[in-house]
């Protein structure tokens, strides 16, 4: 393997103009005037975490009536108007927050500004809209979950393991139970607690000037009523002090599966402890010439496919504490899922004790660049990268500083990293195949 | 009180990135274009892979070679291909399908030499190595047990089979018994056979100028062999209308409901008018279809239909996934919109919002290197190239409402559909047997052709 120089990661600076109007929304304007096209996100400080007990998947299911009509616009409108615009919407939910998009041709800005305040204002909450989006969600629920293998594996089955506490272990795509006794009261209540402009950040990427921006931002969003962002609740839980393990039958699934986690410094508190693990992520399964790739696909063949990602979601700078390091693999048929767990015990101390390769963790930098530039590369991407840095970190211009700061990650890091992915912190749920799979 | 909805600024006019094209003397077709958002670059190769019969052992052959393509060369092992090109902050991965191969890659843009001469040397001396190509065919096969329990995948099996009969299209998965057979000695007559530059193109898209990545592409190309032999795809066979199949795969707690019409390639005169019918039928959320069984009626969470384009022949496909209980009503209304489509025209309002969704997103889709790239790639595949784009804008803007209801009427006819639904045929009831003739068919019956 060569030893050559190692490639220098080029620094990057997105502009970036924040500002906060009256009535406490928080605004990120990110002019790139490289293609006529708009990217446009508002980010509520709300998600799965925060849903109440006996309502699980409310936060998701919420997400889905600010779709419905809003103050202004009948149902069916804000599709329509997006679209018609030449635009597309979408919206999703996550363990810290709950993001709603538009990437459309530059004319259509303030319209799709309009539309975000329109619903920041407040979204139509009707018994039949709900009714009708408890049974698109429960679809949505089959289609992803219910209806095929490894479904919900590993973001929905290993969080009760690693978790005790409600917020963090509970099911956010939430049960047919709880969907289906959701009330209009439930979604007023959850909007009033939580959809306050002070509880939401909005960005703006792409062809547009800061000054007009500015104008259309405080034309459309500067008589939203301003109400104060509710305290977040403390979610914390202590760390591991022994193994947990769990396994299921998934009765679609052919071949067995594993995930583990190991709960990682607070990603936001503790950035120094955190950036570590994002990087030891990728030394151990990003492609080929990662450890486990290496040792566990190439060489001993005990799994088909390993990943590993930061947040049970895997979005390494859009979560926050408690999180974790997570890996998965797939095994081939009867596949020795205690072997595999021991091997990675294994590459982890190996990295422990004899460090990294020459070159091995520059190259790992290298690539880590790549795809955090890529995604900056369509407005929306760094719309919503943007919203939630700026929520979530209180400063969206951290979206150029992360290949630097993941470049400035020690080897003396990473193998400190690695040294604390030990099996008695480690959470691990396996998948017991249920079904005979084709030979054809 | 309502206030008033703003209004939009003008489209501004159509512009494509122009890009700079060379044909190499071993005749690799090279495309750059320059975008510089970020410091990156992106490469699309794309290597025509069609078949004249349908092979099951070629099948195999075609997908175990995309996946052992990056194994090694003389001087490197898969790892090194793969630590090597991450040095530039890069990765090359390969796929493939019954009309191409396709390899596609991006870096820091400092890296693009290194890069291309990496695919060079791949390209030209791939070596296959048996222990890799053992690695890979058990991993293969595990991905196709896999998939086999997917319904998504089984219920397009299942169309594809219905659609194309014996024709190549018809299976473009491998089958397990033939990944199992293949060797490395096989992979690299094919290797020899088929990858070649003859008819094949190579975009790059990035943070450099179309001439640096002209010249850094002919550096590390022009000596790859210009031989193989020339295949011709025999062309897609007529639809056969017939019953409706429905593949019984108990337990299923949702019916996955596809459908299949005819469709015209992207220069027909009648292409325009068909995707904005399309649309206004459920190529969009704004749709029809979308509106009725989703935000109306609650079947289902996302219907979608499309063009998908295909070297010899283009098809509409509908896909939606709903409640068991709801399959026959939720065909009912499908076709009921199909039917609507194509017997009474569009609103004008539904085709201007279908047309500005149409030409908006074309605006979307060149805003990102990888966009670009991979579109450029796609249609120089098609011997098309991206300023197609622009007089198809001016196609879309000028489609009349009458166009779209002819086209509508000729191609989203209910009587032109095949139909398949994968689901546990006990727990449907008879409600489909009472839309119409129904055939039943196993899981392996049904997708195994």
């Amino acid at each position: 393997m060569s030893r050559r120089a190692r490639t220098k990661i080029p620094a990057t600076t997105y502009d970036v103009e924040r500002l906060t109007l009256p009535n406490g929304l928080r605004v990120v304007l990110a002019p790139d005037r490289s293609a006529p096209v708009v990217g446009v996100a508002v980010v509520y400080d709300v998600g799965i975490r925060s849903e109440p007990q006996g309502r699980t998947g409310f936060a998701h299911l919420f997400e889905h009536l600010m779709f419905q009509g809003s103050e202004s616009l009948e149902k069916l409108a804000h599709f329509r108007y997006v679209q018609g615009s030449g635009g597309t919407f979408n919206g999703s939910t996550h363990l810290d927050y709950t993001d709603y998009f538009e990437s459309m041709p530059a004319g259509a800005l303030e319209r799709v500004l309009f539309l975000e305040a329109d619903r920041m204002r407040g979204p139509r909450l009707t018994e039949e809209n709900l009714r009708n989006q408890v049974d698109v969600v429960k679809e949505e629920i089959r289609v992803n979950v219910l209806n095929r293998p490894y479904g919900g594996f590993p973001w929905l089955k290993l969080p009760p393991v690693m978790f005790d506490s409600f917020a963090n272990a509970h099911d956010g795509y939430g049960s047919f139970d709880d969907l289906e006794s959701a009330t209009v009261e439930d979604a007023q209540e959850f909007f009033d607690r939580f959809y306050a402009c002070g509880n939401a950040v909005l960005a703006v990427a792409g062809d547009i000037s800061v000054p007009e921006a500015t104008q259309l931002v405080e034309r459309h969003f500067g008589d939203v009523p301003a109400r104060p962002a509710p305290v977040r609740p403390d979610f914390a839980e202590p760390d591991l002090s022994a193994e947990r393990r769990d396994s299921y039958a998934d009765r679609l699934a052919p071949l067995p599966a594993v995930a583990a986690a190991w709960r990682v410094p607070d990603p936001i508190a503790d950035p120094t402890g955190y950036l570590p693990y994002v990087v030891l992520a990728e030394v151990l399964t990003d492609g080929d010439a990662s450890r486990l790739v290496q040792r566990l696909v190439l060489r001993d063949r005990s799994v088909t496919s390993v990943g590993g990602y930061l947040g049970f979601m895997g979005e390494p700078f859009e979560v926050r504490d408690p999180t974790a390091l997570v890996l998965q693999a797939h095994l081939p048929p009867s596949g020795d899922v205690d072997k595999v767990l021991r091997t990675i015990d294994e590459e982890c101390e190996r990295i422990a004790s004899d460090g990294l390769d020459p070159g091995e963790l520059a190259r790992v930098q290298a690539r880590m660049a790549t795809h955090l530039l890529r995604d900056a590369d369509a407005v929306l991407g760094r719309a919503l990268r943007m919203a939630v840095l700026e929520q979530q970190r209180g400063d969206a211009s951290v979206l150029g500083e992360l290949p630097r700061w993941l470049g400035e990650v020690t080897e003396g890091e990473v193998k400190a990293a690695a040294a604390a992915l030990r099996p008695d912190r480690r959470a691990s749920v396996e998948i017991e195949p249920g079904a005979s799979g084709g030979t054809k | 009180m309502a206030r008033e909805v703003p209004g939009l600024e003008p489209m501004g006019r159509f512009i494509v990135p122009k890009s700079v094209e060379r044909t190499l003397t071993n005749g690799l077709t090279v495309i750059a274009l320059r975008r510089s958002s970020v410091p990156l670059v992106e490469v699309r190769l794309r290597v025509p892979f069609g078949s004249a019969k349908l092979s099951h052992p070629h099948v195999a052959r075609t997908g175990m070679l995309a996946q052992t393509l990056f194994s090694g060369t003389p001087t490197m092992s898969t790892v090194d291909i793969a630590a090597e090109l991450q040095v530039v902050g890069g990765a090359l991965s390969a796929g493939v399908d019954p009309d191409r191969l396709l390899v596609s890659g991006n870096a820091l843009v400092s890296g693009l030499d290194r890069m291309l001469g990496i695919l060079g040397e791949v390209l030209t001396d791939a070596t296959y190595p048996a222990d890799e190509v053992a690695t890979e065919r058990d991993r293969l096969a595990d991905r196709i047990q896999v998939a086999q329990t997917q319904p998504a995948h089984l219920a397009r099996a299942a169309l594809l089979k219905r659609r194309y009969g014996k024709h190549p299209y018809a299976a473009p998965t491998p089958r397990v018994p033939q990944v199992r057979a293949v060797t490395a000695s096989r992979l690299r007559e094919l290797h020899a056979e088929r990858v070649h530059p003859h008819g094949a193109a190579l975009v790059i898209v990035g943070d450099i100028s179309p001439q640096k990545a002209m010249d850094a592409a002919e550096r590390a190309l022009s000596t790859w062999d210009g031989g193989g032999k020339e295949v011709v795809q025999p062309p897609a066979p007529d639809v056969v209308p017939g019953p409706l199949l429905l593949v019984d795969r108990p337990g299923s707690v949702q019916s996955s409901i596809r459908l299949i019409l005819p469709a015209v390639d992207r220069e027909h005169p009648d292409y325009a008018a068909l995707q904005l019918a399309n649309l206004v039928f459920g190529g969009y959320f704004s749709s029809r279809w979308v509106e009725n069984i989703r935000e109306d009626k609650g079947y289902t969470y996302s219907p979608h239909s499309a063009i998908e384009h295909s070297q010899v022949g283009s098809v509409l496909l509908l896909a939606t996934d709903v409640a068991t209980a709801v399959t026959g009503p939720a065909l009912v209304e499908t076709l009921y919109e199909l039917g609507r489509m194509a017997t009474t025209p569009p609103k004008e309002a539904e085709l201007e919002q279908a047309r500005q969704y149409a030409l908006g997103t074309l605006q979307l889709g060149l805003s990102t290197q990888s966009g670009l790239a991979s579109l450029a790639s796609t249609y120089a595949g098609f011997g098309l190239r991206l300023d197609y784009l622009v007089g198809h804008a001016a196609r879309l803007a000028a489609v009349t409402r009458d166009q779209v209801a002819a086209a509508a009427a000729t191609y989203l006819a209910p009587a032109k559909v095949l139909a398949v639904v994968l689901g546990d045929a006990d727990r449907m009831g008879d409600s489909l047997a009472r839309l119409g003739p129904v055939e039943r068919t196993t899981v392996d019956e049904g997708t195994t052709v």
